[in-house]
């Protein structure tokens, strides 16, 4: 039943991913392919949109993949899956969050959690990166393409504007520009 | 609080979150600065000093941090019903856009222009993870322990078919053993 097994994935990231949208990344990618959802291009894709739009990633990217696997009904199971488990975990806390705040219990749980989050975004980078870079596989014969290069070139450009605090919209209109500029000279392919 | 003031505050948190959610790019810590100055400065629903509280509690809980935030701040204004009030808020927008743009891009996906501009978006997405991992990496407490854990969890994640959940999980459970053992009450982690 893809409805129940969509809410239930997407559940179990709502739960166990802490810092926020981007943390949930890797987790994403880690089900979405073990399910055969999608495919790794049409996920950044995915990441793509729910970037360039407003609102929580998290919610946003529960939403893009549920409609796409079971259309509306599909994209409230998978947004429902996202959300619950804060919503539960937050009431439970509020009642309580002095205790929370000061438990050595949270700390020390804590302090394992923020490193492996950067660690698994940096797997993403990493996975990301490859299949944008290396769309076939990893081979020298890719570094004689054009496409190559003109997607190194928007990627440093994107980096710079990234640290620049330029705002991700206008990061992606620039990239979309000059993509569809590329793509009528032939350079995609 | 009477049933019909209650009423009154959680439409009003629904109406702010709403907003919240559609007009703010980048989820959970870009919505920040917007929920304290609507909730605190325009509204008077929660006291100043309680968003820093709710910031810190919104990031060592599971899930999206713009979903812990409004649960909280809904559940401390008119409990339950705010909560709700507020998630659901939040949420909406970004389901509607999602929704909308899903279904466009389904039938439009094939069109050269529209393909030329996701090979372009896709490298900026690149960039835009790229600038997540180092922000969540200024973030993140330096040491040994972080750094082991990063760096295992960025292989595990990447070179082997462990699912992301046992990484998280045995991350946590080192924290906390390391934590329990080494650090005593009050010291600096």
């Amino acid at each position: 039943m893809i409805y129940l097994e969509l809410f239930l994935t997407f559940f179990k990231i709502g739960a166990f991913t802490f810092g926020g949208g981007y943390a949930m990344l890797p987790f994403i990618q880690d089900e979405v392919l073990a399910h055969q959802w999608a495919s790794m291009d049409e996920l950044i894709n995915f990441v793509a949109v729910s970037e360039s739009t407003p609102g929580p990633f998290a919610v946003n990217i529960a939403t893009y993949v549920g409609s796409e696997i079971g259309g509306v009904f599909g994209a409230i199971c998978a947004t429902l899956g996202v959300v619950l488990p804060s919503f539960i975990i937050i009431l439970i806390v509020a009642k309580c969050y002095l205790a929370f705040k000061n438990s050595r219990l949270v700390k020390g749980v804590m302090t394992g959690l923020r490193p492996v989050t950067v660690g698994l975004i940096g797997g993403a980078v990493l996975t990301i990166g490859q299949t944008v870079f290396f769309p076939v596989a990893f081979s020298w014969s890719v570094l004689a393409t054009a496409s190559f290069w003109c997607a190194l070139g928007i990627a440093c450009v994107a980096v710079v504007m990234a640290f620049k605090k330029v705002h991700p919209i206008l990061i992606i209109s620039m990239s979309a520009v000059v993509g569809i500029g590329l793509g009528y000279c032939g350079v995609w392919g | 609080m009477k049933i019909r003031e209650r009423l009154k505050v959680s439409w009003r948190l629904f109406v702010i979150f709403f907003k919240i959610g559609a007009f703010t790019f980048g989820g959970g810590s870009a919505m920040i600065p917007l929920i304290q100055r609507e909730t605190v400065d325009n509204h008077r629903l929660i006291d100043e000093s309680d968003i820093l509280d709710i910031v810190a509690i919104a990031e060592s809980t599971p899930g999206p941090i713009a979903i812990n935030s409004a649960t909280f701040i809904g559940y401390q204004a008119t409990g339950v019903l705010g909560s709700l009030a507020a998630t659901l808020g939040v949420v909406l927008p970004s389901f509607v856009v999602i929704l909308i743009i899903s279904f466009f891009l389904r039938h439009f996906m094939e069109y050269d222009l529209v393909r030329y501009a996701f090979a372009g978006i896709r490298v900026g997405v690149v960039a835009l993870v790229v600038k997540a991992f180092v922000s969540m990496y200024k973030q993140c407490p330096k040491g040994w322990l972080s750094y082991m854990i990063a760096s295992a969890a960025l292989l595990l994640s990447v070179l082997t078919d462990i699912g992301v959940i046992f990484i998280i999980i045995g991350a946590g459970v080192i924290g906390l053993i390391t934590y329990l053992f080494f650090t005593k009450e009050g010291d600096k982690v």
